[in-house]
């Protein structure tokens, strides 16, 4: 049960990775279209309940895979590594080196904050899948 | 609430959106059953009131091949609601915004609260559930914790421009343009209108919480004045610029 908590939890994360790949942010990456990861992020270390470092799936999108790990430590995240993601030209790197150190600490951020829910302009039924409130669902599904 | 009780989550793409339960109490059968039931109506309001489908009451309605006696009592009950609102915010709050009969504005939250309230009467006294965006609370989600609500801000998505907390009922509505562009309409001049970024309000329950977030959000410039004459709603807008204001008593619910 509690293993499959922190599965979840990865995948929320890499969830909220993929957020930051909208369109309207990432120019370069506009058409990304973020998959419903499939479930396997296996705990490589793992130092007691709640502790570890998980590795999702590699994401792909029309630009190459994107991949993250996270870090547990106590059920809490404490960090969040990009393993992969696209790097093909200068553009791709402009954009990773501004996007992704961003992204991670808006992960921890939505951690940290604790919060049960999300308000915001009604989101569209495809809206929802990028959305904060889904990684919220996903980790506590 | 230790982490070893299990509550009961669900989560329903419906009314071209996505409705999160989140039900903190011992699931017993009868709230399974009222879950359940709660999803229906979820399906049925939408299969009455969808403006895109055009075999629903209210386009049947508003095309005239309909009557509004031919209509199923729930479309009686939006269109009085409705009218409160429309009476209460002077007319900002419109079903007939762009000259059709569109009473969106109002069924999302009104169905929203509905599904929360068929819950309750099952025994989930202690429940979040939100509608695209838009949250009916009721309890707390544990013995000692109240309910943390993070505000999506309009201008850095990711980030949270607030976050409300509660240990008892409460509706948040968010009104804004950032998922679905500038879609409110001055139910005065039938212009659409953006004065806002986003616009949230809080009250004790969402139908109405959610009429005054899309009335406010119409009337622009003299919504915080209306807003704090309203007893028991508080809000905080953030405009387009990036700068922000908040009610009085909106502090009451940020730590």
């Amino acid at each position: 049960m509690r293993r499959a908590v922190l599965a979840t939890t990865g995948i929320s994360t890499l969830t909220i990775m993929l957020l930051a790949l909208k369109p309207h942010q990432v120019p370069a990456l506009a058409g990304v279209t973020p998959r419903t990861p499939t479930t396997s992020a296996t705990p490589h270390t793992s130092t007691g309940a709640g502790t570890g470092t998980f590795t999702g799936d590699p994401v792909d999108t029309q630009y190459g895979p994107v991949q993250v790990s996270i870090t547990l430590t106590k059920g809490k995240i404490t960090a969040v590594k990009v393993l992969q993601a696209p790097d093909q030209n200068g553009r791709d790197q402009e954009i990773n080196s501004f996007a992704l150190p961003r992204l991670a600490e808006e992960a921890l951020g939505a951690q940290s904050a604790q919060i049960d829910a999300v308000s915001g302009a009604s989101y569209t039924s495809q809206g929802y899948i990028q959305s904060l409130q889904s990684a919220l669902d996903q980790a506590h599904a | 609430m230790p982490e070893t009780v299990a509550g009961l989550r669900h989560v329903e793409h419906v009314m071209g959106t996505v409705f999160s339960f989140d039900i903190r109490d011992r699931p017993t059968p009868a709230i399974r059953r009222a879950l359940a039931e709660a999803v229906r109506q979820l399906h049925r309001a939408d299969a009455v009131f969808s403006t895109y489908r055009a075999d629903s009451h209210i386009s049947r309605l508003d095309r005239g091949h309909i009557r509004l006696e031919d209509c199923p009592p729930e479309v009686h009950e939006v269109l009085s609601l409705s009218a409160q609102a429309s009476y209460a915010s002077d007319g900002w709050f419109s079903i007939v915004p762009a000259g059709r009969l569109d009473p969106s504005g109002l069924v999302k939250g009104w169905a929203t609260e509905a599904a929360s309230r068929l819950l309750h009467e099952a025994g989930a006294h202690h429940t979040c559930v939100n509608g695209g965006g838009d949250i009916q609370l009721r309890g707390r989600p544990a013995p000692t914790n109240p309910w943390r609500i993070g505000i999506t801000h309009p201008l850095r998505p990711q980030e949270l421009a607030a976050v409300v907390t509660t240990d008892h009922d409460l509706a948040v509505a968010t009104s804004g343009t950032a998922e679905r562009g500038a879609h409110i309409i001055n139910p005065h001049t039938g212009a659409p209108v953006a004065p806002f970024a986003s616009l949230t309000v809080v009250g004790p329950r969402l139908t109405m919480t959610d009429a005054y977030a899309t009335a406010a959000f119409a009337r622009g410039k003299s919504a915080k004045a209306w807003l704090e004459r309203l007893d028991g709603y508080e809000a905080l807008a953030i405009l387009p610029d990036g700068q922000e204001w908040r009610t009085e008593g909106f502090s009451r619910y940020v730590t």
